[in-house]
């Protein structure tokens, strides 16, 4: 238990998928404008990485990893349109799924949605999670932790920006530039987890 | 048929007027990753640019026979059969390059710019335009890239595809490297910054709020 839980905070605090791995950096400046919209977006992002990455996991070790199919069968090459392909179907089921019974969500996330396919945050974490070896109770908290790591994120990002909205910013820096180097300073500060060890 | 003078917007419209990353905030994931030096950058620009036109090709030429429900799979296998092929050219002509590159080059399949581009044009638009539209993102995207790489090459190494332009005090010369600038999340104030010169130079691109 102790082992999970010290995963858990790994992954939302030290190795925070948005501010030290840069993964998901398109979905994350351009929908956190506002707070509630980083919210949902958050939520639909750790719903997907909660399953993508463990129904990976058993896909990867039933099928696709060396000899797991038989003996010198090795589809591991396969590895990347494999999961790709499960991250696209997922993505499409939360679309239909926020479509029928979120609309206002639905609208507000617009092209971000299918983009969430795209999203290398979930990419990169079934990734991270074959890299790593994990067994399925940890890529289970893998997934959701990372995914809660990259709402946190996000949503202290729509929190600066909503303040920031008030701020005296040259004219050219406003928008986009500013959040940029805002997004700089947050990594910045987030490196200094990287000092605790679990 | 589209004329020139449209044709022309598409292709060259994308490097200052509607920059991918300055403006359309789409393929900013690896635009932090590879830019720590100019050869790196330029030929994942290539590989992205390539990808981004035949996959924007090949979609607007089904564009009509895909189902609305099942259009991101279809998207996606188009792309991930793109981004293999590239991957094996690389290994096949250029493998020190494709060793450096590895993973990235497997990361263009989640590169929002490729997914962009066929959501929002080459689903509406015929194949030609769509290709078009293709090579100019991919030109913008690289523009971008390769500034950012010039800086932080210049900046934290003193060179410029591996040339020394400017001697390290380390090696005897007059130059101390700048630390911060080999960190991946320097590219963010860097792009920052480009970003503000770019809105100097063209002020309709200002955001309201």
């Amino acid at each position: 238990m102790e082992h999970y839980i010290s995963l858990f905070i790994k992954v939302v605090f030290v190795e925070n998928m948005a501010l030290s791995f840069f993964l998901g950096m398109c979905t994350f400046l351009a929908v956190s404008k506002k707070i509630s919209t980083a919210i949902g977006l958050g939520i639909a992002v750790t719903f997907v990485l909660a399953i993508a990455v463990p129904a990976n996991q058993l896909i990867y070790h039933a099928v696709l990893a060396p000899n797991a199919l038989g003996e010198g069968i090795d589809l591991s090459f396969l590895s990347f349109i494999t999961y790709i392909g499960v991250i696209a179907a997922l993505v499409q089921v939360v679309e239909m799924i926020l479509d029928k019974y979120m609309p206002v969500l639905y609208n507000a996330l617009g092209i971000f949605l299918p983009l969430i396919t795209v999203n290398c945050a979930i990419f990169g974490g079934v990734a991270f999670m074959v890299q790593r070896n994990y067994n399925f109770g940890e890529s289970v908290v893998f997934g959701i932790g990372s995914g809660v790591g990259w709402t946190l994120a996000i949503v202290l990002m729509a929190a600066v920006r909503e303040k920031l909205k008030y701020a005296d910013i040259p004219d050219g820096l406003k928008g986009l530039g500013i959040t940029f180097i805002t997004a700089g300073l947050m990594a910045l500060g987030f490196q200094s987890f990287g000092g605790i060890s679990l | 048929m589209a004329d020139t003078k449209e044709m022309k917007k598409v292709l060259f419209g994308p490097i200052l007027d509607n920059n991918p990353i300055g403006l359309q905030v789409l393929g900013i994931c690896s635009a932090l990753a590879v830019t720590g030096s100019m050869q790196k950058a330029l030929i994942m620009t290539i590989a992205v640019t390539l990808v981004t036109a035949f996959s924007s090709l090949f979609i607007s030429m089904i564009r009509n026979q895909i189902p609305n429900a099942v259009r991101i799979i279809v998207q996606m296998a188009i792309i991930a059969s793109l981004v293999i092929l590239v991957d094996q050219c690389l290994k096949a002509f250029a493998y020190q390059m494709s060793k450096e590159l590895s993973v990235f080059v497997g990361l263009i399949i989640t590169n929002c710019i490729v997914m962009g581009r066929a959501e929002a044009y080459a689903m509406k638009e015929p194949p030609l335009m769509s290709f078009l539209d293709g090579i100019g993102n991919g030109i913008g995207y690289g523009a971008m890239l390769m500034a950012v790489a010039f800086f932080r090459e210049l900046l934290s190494k003193g060179s410029l595809f591996d040339i020394q332009i400017m001697p390290l005090l380390r090696d005897g010369g007059w130059y101390q490297a700048n630390g911060l600038l080999v960190l991946p999340f320097s590219s963010f104030f860097v792009i920052g910054l480009i970003i503000w010169a770019i809105r100097q130079y063209k002020p309709e691109q200002v955001e309201k709020d």
